[in-house]
């Protein structure tokens, strides 16, 4: 296997936390901290790789995770574009999921965040909580109507099978795949009218 | 991008305009700065003394929106002075080919030949080239079992001039050379400063610096973003870049290219997946009403076969299979006519026009995933009115964004609004696994190293939940066109739960019969595009990631396929199919930091395209330092640094490979006419880049042609567009990011760090006008023009400068544009409620770039 120094944290980071292999590859001059001692932060994670999520560099970043949870995140230092470097943005992902909480000083999951399906009623100026079986079914319910009633087969005779009232807006935060099923679904409706983040 | 990132530090000379790299890509900065470390020269040419300029060599002004004048004057400098790379230019372009005699550009007008009044459209063929002679274009391949019938395009032989220097031809003034030295001989140094607010002495050092390039062991990179492409003749500015590189020699060699630093994580990918009205998957043509009603049509339509994309037939009929499996058979065409054909007004549904079909009640429901149209688009308060008319609204994101709230803006009564929206909460970049491709082309791949929070979800789970609902009802019920749905094939599952991997398969192309289900059983998967067919018996996704993941030892592991290499190879014989990754022994073959071993490259895990061109036509590299590819006379073989764009090889039966001469190898082997092309008929706007104005300009007239706007602006006589004149709004805008936030700031905004380090949105406003205005730094300004008026605070700078444009002073203003009224920690209003929603005829991309203003203080 890759004996590169992730890979062989990746690897052992488990079984040789306190170790002497273990001290020899974290400790050094430029680590102003006790190696020794229990919380050093990255005790028993596990390391995933992952690419930024802003400018289109791709840049690598590394996930370490303990117990289910994400505990930090950094450059890739093996990556060789960035190099284990990251922009304040990059640098800053951590923050998507979790943050610290100003009056407790606890890491907790970003409020922000949305993590519940959610539904706004015609008329209605709250948001309301929604199941995903009753949302979903909901949507395509919609999406039926709505293509039952404006599609449109034929134009000067030729086979067009299309719907000019739906659109999709979208596409270039997604990874590849998921690109891919967005345009099936989407194309296989019958939309003309898609876009991505390409222009705008 | 053409390269790549690491590839940008084998630049002598590099030119960012329109890009705010170092701020915006800091990424590219390092690779920048390795140039600069070799002792390579760094120009930015931008409207504002950006954070790039400010650690560029030389820093010269623009008026925004002025690129084709001082790239058309470039043009002119580098022909009258012969600069060009001369045996690059008669051996890799079209330089010598003779065009038509009714080719034909009247400066007096500021159109080409062939406008149609009538139809508000030029006929491009009238920009064609002289045929000689033509042959059948019949392959072999085309008349095997299961292979559409169909009628080839004929190979055309094209007239030509023996070189550029050919001048005693009576052909000569059709050649494509005597043409485009005419067109921008208009383009004199004293014209473009007067149309771009330039200083001749700073223009000439920039001209003379980055034509130097043209030495044929030089390399010159061309970095832009969107202050290049945003605006109405955006894709002229980018074919003006590659007229350029082609004159230098610049195009496919190290250190070279024309490199879009694109805006997204994903949007290489997004733009290779077609997620956009015209395209198919791998830029191919999304069939249409008017030029391919027919899959025979489509067919008849593709490149002919001269160049390698007479394959292109093969690549839609796997696409095909891919999509319907094997519902989708020769008789039926492949289930070519179950696709959404794009109308014959195809261009108003794109982006700009979308919202017009809202405000018209035609577009009824919309999804918006991971984007935030209401406050990245143009003219944003009509956009979100429009919205206001939809009956239901899906949104997939981390938060509630301005657009799945657009019924809560500030000035929006949402008792009066009836749309029913739904807000899907998406899982983190971390919280899933898939593949990402970057600009400079690498797919790579993802590792999932949480679950998502609560009830979020990935994407792909979504898209899954919503089409088995959707498919569950077309079968129960019927409806319109019930089969276009329920014969696509959706097998994307792992022990029966949807999975990125089986969609992985379907990208990189896989071998099909009846009997495939991907969720049963993994397929065997293709080595690469070239053994895509046109007979049924393959299918794929998007032929251009063809040998990302090909690794059939274990198709479920995506550590050992090449999207996930880390400097390692596959560890078996054919280096294609083995369990094991072991670590290269040299991850950097000819020390230029190609790194082919890390990822995936698309094309083949090719790192710079059309590197065949960076040799001469002997195979001879321009530079022996910087070998992309080189003939090796003695051993009759190519060396091959990076993976050879052109066909270098020919397998005989027995298998016997041999190297094919350089002569046998031409550098755009692509292309029908095998050569890069400075004159197209591929534009629907000009067959050479001509400068126009602004939608909203400064001034009065076009000092190069009678024309003030490009003839094939679009969207422009929308009711909603509401033109400011220069008398009411005498100052040019422009809008721009911050390296800490991101577009329209929903990701950022909820990242308190971020918040901490750029609490405020700011308009940048020179000392003078500000003085003017009596505003100071600090200061709450409200922007307005016809379409709205945004208050944000005014950041008083000496980094932007008026500009001296046809005699008149000339002041710009810059915003950013990631604020709007949602979000805990940060809110602001939204810039781009004063961007003009009119676009370009080609890529519809909106104007942002440059339109008119004026400010006062609050």
């Amino acid at each position: 296997m890759e004996l590169t120094r992730r890979g062989f944290f990746k690897a052992t980071a488990l079984a040789f936390a306190g170790s002497m292999a273990y001290e020899l590859s974290t400790r050094s001059a430029a680590f102003a901290i006790d190696g020794d001692a229990d919380d050093w932060k990255l005790v028993n994670t596990e390391e995933y790789t992952n690419i930024c999520c802003y400018c289109s560099g791709g840049c690598g970043v590394i996930c370490s995770v303990r117990d289910g949870e994400l505990i930090n995140l950094e450059g890739d230092p093996d990556h060789p574009i960035n190099e284990g470097c990251l922009c304040p943005k990059g640098a800053a992902m951590f923050q998507l999921r979790n943050i610290v909480d100003d009056k407790t000083g606890e890491i907790i999951h970003n409020p922000e965040r949305v993590t519940k399906p959610l539904v706004r009623r015609p008329g209605a100026s709250e948001w309301e909580e929604i199941s995903w079986d009753q949302m979903i079914q909901e949507i395509a319910r919609h999406v039926k109507d709505t293509r039952d009633a404006t599609f449109i087969d034929k134009e000067d005779g030729v086979t067009c099978n299309y719907t000019p009232a739906i659109g999709s807006m979208g596409g270039s935060q997604q990874n590849s795949e998921e690109e891919y099923l967005i345009l099936k679904v989407m194309r296989s409706l019958g939309i003309v009218a898609i876009d991505n983040q390409a222009r705008v | 991008m053409t390269g790549h990132y690491c590839d940008l530090s084998n630049a002598d000379v590099l030119l960012s305009c329109g890009s705010n790299n170092l701020e915006n890509h800091p990424v590219s900065s390092k690779w920048v700065q390795r140039a600069l470390d070799a002792g390579a020269t760094w120009i930015v040419v931008d409207p504002r003394y950006t954070r790039t300029a400010s650690q560029a060599d030389i820093y010269c002004p623009i008026r925004s929106g002025t690129d084709i004048a001082f790239y058309g004057g470039l043009i002119n400098y580098i022909i009258e002075n012969r600069l060009e790379q001369t045996e690059y230019v008669n051996e890799y372009t079209n330089a010598t080919y003779l065009i038509k005699d009714s080719y034909n550009f009247d400066p007096e007008t500021g159109f080409f030949s062939g406008w149609s009044e009538a139809d508000h459209k030029y006929d491009t063929s009238a920009w064609g080239y002289q045929v000689e002679s033509e042959t059948d274009g019949a392959q072999a391949w085309m008349s095997e079992a299961g292979v559409p019938k169909y009628t080839p395009k004929a190979v055309k032989t094209i007239k030509r001039i023996a070189s550029i220097d050919d001048t005693s031809n009576p052909d000569y003034k059709h050649s494509v050379w005597a043409i485009m030295k005419e067109h921008y001989s208009r383009y004199t140094i004293e014209t473009v400063c007067d149309i771009c607010g330039m200083d001749a002495a700073t223009l000439e050092l920039v001209y003379k610096t980055y034509a130097s390039t043209g030495a044929p062991e030089k390399s010159g990179t061309i970095m832009y973003a969107l202050g290049q492409t945003q605006h109405h003749y955006g894709s002229q500015n980018t074919r003006i870049m590659t007229l350029v590189q082609l004159l230098l020699g610049n195009a496919g060699i190290a250190g070279g290219g024309v490199n879009a630093l694109r805006g997204e994580p994903n949007v290489q990918g997004a733009t290779d997946m077609a997620m956009l009205v015209f395209d198919f998957p791998g830029y191919l043509k999304w069939p249409s009403v008017t030029d391919t009603p027919t899959l025979r049509k489509w067919l008849e339509t593709q490149p002919n076969a001269q160049g390698y994309y007479v394959n292109k037939p093969k690549f839609l009929i796997a696409g095909l299979k891919e999509w319907y499996g094997k519902n989708a058979t020769v008789d039926n065409d492949y289930g070519y006519d179950w696709l959404p054909k794009i109308p014959k007004n195809g261009a108003i549904y794109t982006t700009i026009g979308t919202f017009e079909l809202m405000d018209q009640g035609i577009m009824k429901g919309y999804f918006a995933w991971g984007q935030n149209p209401v406050v990245s688009d143009p003219n944003a308060k009509f956009n979100r009115n429009a919205m206001a008319k939809l009956d239901w609204l899906v949104v997939a994101d981390w938060v509630v964004t301005a657009t799945a709230s657009f019924w809560n803006a500030p000035d929006m009564d949402p008792s009066q609004i009836n749309t029913e929206v739904y807000l899907m909460p998406a899982a983190l970049i971390y919280e899933k696994s898939g593949t990402i491709a970057n600009s400079g082309r690498w797919l790579q791949w993802r590792q999932k190293a949480v679950e998502p929070i609560d009830e979020a979800k990935p994407d792909y789970e979504i898209c899954d939940m919503l089409w088995r609902e959707i498919s569950k009802l077309y079968q129960a019920e019927g409806g319109a066109c019930p089969e276009a749905i329920l014969n696509v094939k959706w097998d994307y599952y792992v022990d029966g739960k949807i999975d990125p991997r089986p969609v992985a398969w379907a990208l990189n192309g896989y071998e099909i019969d009846d009997s495939t289900d991907l969720g049963a059983k993994a397929p065997k998967l293709l080595p690469n595009f070239t053994k895509l067919t046109a007979d049924g018996k393959t299918a794929n996704a998007i032929w251009i990631y063809g040998g990302f993941y090909n690794n059939n030892a274990d198709p479920y592991d995506p550590a050992i396929q090449p999207v996930a290499r880390r400097h390692t190879k596959i560890d078996s014989e054919d280096g294609v199919n083995g369990k094991e990754m072991v670590p290269v022994p040299d991850k950097d073959p000819g020390n230029i930091r190609l790194y082919p071993s890390w990822a995936f490259s698309w094309p083949a895990n090719r790192r710079v395209i059309y590197n065949r061109a960076s040799a001469d036509a002997k195979g001879k590299p321009w530079n022996p330092d910087r070998v992309l590819v080189a003939w090796d006379d003695s051993k009759k073989e190519w060396i091959r640094n990076d993976v050879p764009d052109f066909g270098f090889s020919t397998t005989a039966e027995d298998g016997t490979v041999t190297h094919n001469p350089p002569e046998k190898c031409p550098a755009f082997f692509m292309k029908d006419e095998l050569h890069a092309n400075f004159v197209t008929t591929g534009m629907k706007d000009a067959p050479l880049p001509e400068h126009y104005e602004p939608f909203e300009t400064p001034v009065e007239k076009n000092l190069l042609n009678g024309a003030l706007n490009s003839p094939m602006i679009k969207f422009a006589e929308n009711e909603s567009v509401k033109k400011g004149d220069r008398s009411q709004y005498p100052i040019v805008a422009t809008t721009y990011s911050i390296t800490e936030h991101w577009q329209t700031g929903a990701q950022t905004r909820m990242c308190p760090v971020l918040d901490e380090i750029q609490p405020r949105q700011f308009i940048e406003i020179g000392e003078a006008l500000a003085a003017e205005k009596g505003i100071a730094n600090g200061d709450e300004v409200v922007v307005f023009n016809n379409r709205s008026e945004v208050r944000m605070n005014a950041l008083v700078t000496k980094r932007i400068q008026p500009l001296t444009v046809q005699g008149q002073t000339v002041h710009l203003v810059g915003m950013i544009h990631h604020w709007d009224w949602t979000n805990r920690y940060s809110t602001g209003e939204v810039t781009n409620e004063l961007t003009p929603n009119v676009g370009d005829p080609n890529s519809f991309i909106p104007e942002y770039k440059a339109f008119l203003v004026d400010v006062r203080k609050a």
